[in-house]
């Protein structure tokens, strides 16, 4: 169905930065924020409208479009301004403009008073386009456009605060590093172009991919679908390019709510669940994805586990979560790594706003050191973390534990068996640092200093509201996907909504094999038991026996305890094994030495040749009249002798 | 004569006929010769873009065609004509040239009268090489464009102009007396097999000679052009020539200057010879494909900004010079898209590094930091302009990466490959310098009082940013003004028969556009 | 005379001026000497003409003899600039034909 209505989801926001952008600085703080909030919710009650309209359509008939014009024709390739709705797009459209308004609110308050405020509202609002702009594209280029959008949006936010050399460098390596993704990505598009390019067809809209992909050989598939996935790790900050993603912490914490957690990091899921027709006929690229993401999931949060910034737990808890999803859909439960998705997008950002509502509280304090008994000083936030907190361990009844559950179960089920224990010792290490992350800052003594302990406060409401919504969403946000088990044993009848209703987008994904009853049962309770075990360690080393336990662990294993607090030194080693000798090649080979003297040297060089042998030659004109005379006959004499005597 | 017929000729002599009147101005009223040659200068961008008008887009071959007798004795005629690369280029000259009037408004201090008429110059004869179609006359505009550039950048450039002029001046001197040989060997060659003698570029496209020769002579072509380009390792006559010239000259050097080379290679080199061309199509590529890192490589490590921006010049150019090689609709297509974009983005941004320089007269990148807090306006249009440059979707910089690349993609994947980390590469060096001059703490006391751009300024910086968005969210008007051109710089250069000789890679694949 | 003598003769003369040209250091006599051998040149043209039977050669002659004077008169101009200025007119020490 063609519906020209869905373009103005993306224009608001984009009318919105350039107002903003423009003529932000006259406008003064408060028509800003409402111009940049308003924008978001127009979009947001049109993705509800569109919903709304989709949902009317048959289930196998879902899909409405809009052509907006044609950006780019060259020969025989078209690429389409084309924008296009299905139950995929609609539930990141919900999640993105749901959770970007409620941040646009929590902001109005986060940011008050910041030099900069019109221009960090303009960014925001151009964040919402770009990432609307990557969910709604119906072909891959235009996608590459909102992805590169908000990567950049991702490099201005992070680098908001451009005095403080870390937020700066944080930026810039932010975006660098999603270069070196996206490489890969545009790599992976040009060999599906001239794939289908060797068989007539020059397109790279998704519809028209879906319907030819059979005519490519699985071998290209999966090199294809291999080189997208380089891009995914980069934009959700996987193995092996996930090391921005911690230091954009640097950024304000909306923003890392945001866009750091809980929409564009989740691109790459999406661009996978998106390309399933692709990715379900290359079986070994999905194996990737799967344990990269599995790898990642565990990797993330052993780090997570003695980090004390408070930011930096939750960044390394983004990636492990992150890691999560990339397990769903690279076991081919698409559906599955899409709910966590949205699961996490509450729980996620709920937490990095509690997180940014305890910072505001504390004055800017972000070390957990630093923290503690806060509990009854910002009790709504605290409620709201609680909640957050348990959604993400895994706790039966909140969302976090039918989303994850579900990814897990898919990894056992179908055959993923080693996948299946990285996901289920997350589970145990993502409840034990989450706790003691709670435990660290709103239980125990407080350790907070003096003068910040005296401006304890609790946010205001126009931060609490958005708070609470989200706790709301974490808490009861998983009911649309019961699955199947529990429903029946508890009597809710609708369960897998959530399932069903993707099912239309991803069709060509084999159905998983049916795992038997009393197995699903034990898959489930094991995973209940490492989260309740996970939240009960936490409550003994760091309530208990007052962080005594810790530092006798870390005493104990010192070498351990090093290698996580520095992050397995990955950024140092790629700082010595990549970064500086290419710096130091360009430098000292490529311009001093071989440019200025080899190339540079060659072409003065034959300049400064003509030169000297000139001065040589010149030595004959000695000025004397009748040398040039003497000279002038030798020379007639020697022709008419070669001419005579030849 | 009227103005429709000879509407070629009126835009390249409008600018000669302000230069003329333009000497009656005083020495001494300078205001006067600013506030002239800007108005010159405005008034051939609005003719120029009469040519738009009259412009058929869905005609192939030349437009708008004009043929006097000039010296009949050796049948050299006055002959113009304009196809879709050619109208795009002169547009870029025409956008700019006023631009650059304005932007140098009030940077040169001495001999104005000379610079503002020098550009008028430069202007119509950048202009004539781009229209002509008698070799001769394309090689009289292509010499006599040298002399401007040549004082400009002697006479008003930095400390070390003379050096940086003379081997500008030398090293494409160098290059065309080549080409000019064999231009006249051309004119034999097509004389001795037709009887007819010419210089006639759209009859000697008809010529096959063989292999032999054509190698000889496609050799002299591309060589000229290489250095004008600048092809590695032809270029480091171009880091010199940038940092001594005016911000004015850079402007034009960058944006249209080194453009002639590319569009050397598009009309000339590459379809006069077509079996030359393909034999030496794979080492020009591979030489495009290490210019494009090796200038991003040496860029990053630039200490002077104008410096570091002429290396990514180098390594933008090997973008152009690669889509020109892989001979498909959509990576010449990129290519010549490619050729408007680096002279927006660069142009601007020597504009704004020119702008920079007039506030604090260095160029050093460890001179500034935090800029950003004291000119937001002027941090704003650098990032943009960066952005640009270094290809984001949605910016002009993408369009034409993008389609070069995809381009190569298909006709041989390894080349893109290896080209596309030069996007990597240009991220690192351009956010590195944005870093440097913008972001941070400002720490050095002379950039605490910084003023922001004036109006004039602005006045300068916003058309060209107009453009970058425009092209890069609706590229539609541009590359359907070019599909002709490049489909015929296809026809001619791609070989007739499919066989290319084994030794020379492996052959082409065939597009689906050829097939219909 | 026969014209193998007049050749000879020519030829001589020719050598003769040649010479001067070359060694001697007077302007004036240099000159002279210039003169001499263009009027070598001159009997050569006259006694092939006559040889010939045409008169191409006298109209040469002619031409010479017109431009010779043009030239003196222009050397001898130049011959007496360089002496009011240098003082003298000896060709070793004017040498500022070289740069």
């Amino acid at each position: 169905m063609e519906l020209n209505i869905v373009r103005y989801i993306l224009v608001f926001p984009l009318l919105g930065f350039l107002v903003n952008g423009f003529a932000g600085p006259r406008l003064g703080n408060k028509t800003v924020g409402l111009i940049a909030g308003g924008a978001v919710l127009l979009s947001l009650s049109l993705s509800v409208y569109v919903f709304f309209r989709l949902i009317a359509l048959p289930a196998d008939a879902r899909l409405i479009t809009d052509t907006v014009y044609t950006w780019i024709h060259s020969g025989s390739l078209t690429i389409d301004f084309k924008l296009m709705v299905d139950p995929l797009t609609s539930v990141m459209l919900l999640v993105v403009t749901g959770v970007g308004f409620l941040i646009h609110v929590y902001s109005i308050g986060y940011m008050h008073g910041d030099r900069s405020y019109p221009r960090f509202f303009a960014y925001l609002n151009l964040f919402m386009f770009a990432m609307l702009l990557l969910v709604l594209s119906s072909n891959i280029i235009l996608m590459f456009v909102g992805w590169e959008g908000v990567g950049l949006c991702s490099y201005l936010l992070i680098g908001f605060w451009y005095e403080k050399d870390s937020a700066a460098n944080a930026g810039k390596k932010a975006f660098i590093t999603n270069r070196v993704g996206d490489y890969g990505f545009l790599l992976g598009v040009f060999l599906l172009a001239s794939a289908f390019a060797s068989k007539g067809i020059l397109t790279l809209d998704f519809t028209t991919m879906a319907a030819h992909i059979s005519l490519i050989s699985p071998k290209i598939l999966t090199v294809a679908g291999i080189l997208l996935f380089v891009g995914a790790t980069g934009k959700s900050a996987q193995l092996p390019l996930y090391v921005w993603l911690p230091d954009a912490m640097e950024g304000p914490t909306p923003v890392s709510a945001l866009i750091h957690a809980a929409t564009m990091v989740t691109a790459g899921v999406y661009m996978i669940a998106r390309m399933n027709f692709l990715y379900v006929l290359a079986p070994t690229a999905l194996e990737v994805v799967a344990v990269v993401g599995g790898l990642t999931a565990l990797y993330a949060a052993t780090i997570g586990l003695v980090q004390n910034d408070i930011k930096r737990v939750l960044a390394y808890s983004t990636i492990s979560q992150l890691g999560y999803m990339f397990v769903g859909v690279g076991v081919g439960a698409f559906s599955a790594g899409i709910f966590h998705l949205m699961t996490h997008a509450f729980f996620k950002a709920l937490l990095f706003l509690g997180a940014g509502s305890v910072i505001h509280a504390l004055s800017g304090e972000q070390d957990m050191r630093k923290m503690g008994g806060l509990k009854n000083k910002i009790p709504v936030t605290h409620a709201v973390f609680l909640a957050a907190a348990l959604a993400i361990s895994g706790i039966p009844g909140l969302s976090g534990f039918f989303s994850k559950d579900s990814i897990l179960s898919a990894a056992y089920a179908s055959g993923h068996t080693f996948i299946w224990l990285l996901g289920f010792i997350t589970a145990l290490l993502t409840a034990f640092y989450i706790f003691r992350l709670i435990y660290m800052t709103f239980y125990g003594e407080s350790r907070v200093e003096k003068h910040a302990a005296e401006h304890v406060h609790e946010s205001p409401k126009v931060m609490t509201i958005p708070l609470i919504v989200l706790a709301v969403l974490s808490v009861f946000g998983g009911y649309i996907g019961v699955p199947q088990l529990l429903g029946s044993l508890i009597g809710w009848h609708h369960s897998d909504i959530f399932v069903n209703y993707l099912a239309p987008v991803f069709h060509t994904a084999p159905a998983l094999p049916e795992m038997a009853v009393p197995t699903e049962s034990l898959l489930m309770i094991g995973s209940i038991a490492m989260a309740i075990l996970g939240v009960f360690a936490a409550w003994y080393v760091y309530l208990k026996s007052k962080m005594k336990t810790a530092q006798s662990a870390a005493g104990a294993l010192p070498g351990v305890y090093r290698l996580l607090l520095n992050k397995y030194y990955v950024d140092e080693i790629y700082n010595a094994v990549i970064i500086r000798p290419m710096m130091l090649f360009s430098e000292v080979f490529l311009w001093k030495f071989f440019d200025v003297k080899i190339v540079d040297g060659a072409v003065n060089g034959s300049a400064s040749l003509t030169q000297r042998a000139s001065n040589r030659i010149r030595k004959i004109q000695t000025g004397d009249f009748q040398v040039y005379v003497m000279l002038f006959l030798i020379g007639v004499i020697t022709v008419l002798a070669y001419f005579v005597l030849r | 004569m009227g103005f429709q017929e000879n509407l070629l000729s009126i835009v390249i002599f409008l600018p000669l006929a302000g230069v003329l009147i333009g000497t009656l101005i005083g020495k001494n009223n300078t205001s006067a010769i600013k506030w002239f040659t800007l108005i010159v200068s405005v008034a051939e961008f609005a003719v120029s873009l009469f040519l738009v008008k009259r412009f058929d887009p869905s005609v192939a071959g030349m437009q708008m065609t004009e043929k006097y007798s000039w010296i009949p004795v050796y049948n050299i005629s006055y002959q113009l004509g304009i196809d879709g690369l050619s109208l795009i280029l002169i547009l870029l000259t025409t956008f700019l040239t006023p631009l650059v009037l304005l932007g140098s408004w009030n940077y040169i201090k001495n001999r104005e009268k000379e610079y503002y008429l020098w550009f008028l110059v430069l202007e119509a004869g950048m202009i004539g090489v781009f229209a002509s179609l008698d070799l001769i006359l394309f090689y009289v505009f292509w010499e006599a464009m040298l002399i401007p550039m040549y004082i400009i950048i002697g006479v008003w450039g930095g400390p070390r102009r003379i050096y940086a002029a003379v081997k500008f001046f030398i090293y494409t001197m160098f290059g065309s007396l080549l080409m000019l040989v064999a231009i006249i060997y051309l004119y034999f060659a097509y004389g001795s097999q037709t009887g007819i003698y010419t210089f006639n570029l759209l009859k000697l496209y008809n010529l096959s000679l063989p292999m032999s020769t054509q190698i000889w002579l496609f050799a002299a072509f591309a060589l000229s052009f290489a250095i004008k380009v600048p092809i590695f390792p032809f270029h480091t006559w171009l880091p010199d020539a940038h940092v001594e010239a005016p911000t004015g000259g850079s402007v034009i050097l960058a944006g249209v200057l080194l453009k002639m080379g590319t569009y050397g290679y598009m009309r000339l080199a590459m379809p006069l010879f077509p079996l030359a061309a393909n034999a030496f199509l794979p080492y020009i590529a591979v030489l495009a494909i290490i210019g494009i890192i090796y200038g991003a490589l040496v860029a990053m490590m630039q200490p002077d900004i104008k410096k570091l921006v002429a290396y990514s010049s180098v390594s933008h150019l090997g973008f152009v010079i690669l889509g020109l090689m892989a001979l498909n609709m959509q990576s010449v297509d990129g290519a010549v898209l490619q050729m408007v974009n680096h002279g927006l983005s660069t142009g601007a941004l020597f504009m704004l590094v020119g702008m920079i320089y007039e506030r604090r007269h260095t160029r050093e990148l460890s001179e500034f930091g935090g800029i950003a807090k004291t000119m937001p306006v002027f941090a704003t249009f650098f990032m943009i302009v960066t952005l640009s440059s270094i290809g984001l979707p949605g910016l002009n910089g993408f369009v034409g990466e993008f389609l070069i690349l995809i381009g190569s993609f298909l006709a041989h994947p390894i080349y893109a490959i290896l080209a596309g980390t030069g996007v990597i590469l240009g991220a690192v060096y351009m956010l590195r310098t944005y870093q440097k001059v913008f972001w941070g703490k400002i720490t050095n006391k002379k950039n605490e009082d910084l003023k922001d751009l004036s109006g004039r300024e602005i006045v300068v910086m916003l058309p060209i940013l107009v453009m970058i968005v425009w092209i890069g969210v609706y590229p539609k008007p541009f590359l359907d003004m070019i599909r002709n051109a490049s489909k015929s710089y296809i026809q001619y250069v791609k070989p007739q028969t499919a066989s290319v000789p084994a030794s020379f890679g492996p052959a082409l694949p065939q597009m689906p556009e050829r097939s219909k | 005379m026969s014209y193998q003598m007049l050749v000879v003769l020519s030829f001589v003369l020719f050598v003769i001026g040649m010479i001067g040209v070359a060694m001697r250091r007077n302007l004036i006599i240099v000159l002279v000497s210039l003169e001499l051998m263009l009027n070598a040149v001159n009997i050569l043209f006259i006694s092939a003409s006559r040889y010939l039977h045409t008169l191409d050669g006298q109209i040469f002659v002619i031409m010479v003899i017109t431009i010779a004077a043009a030239e003196t008169a222009i050397a001898l101009a130049l011959v007496v600039k360089v002496f009011k200025m240098a003082g003298m007119v000896k060709i070793d020490d004017l040498k500022k034909l070289k740069w």
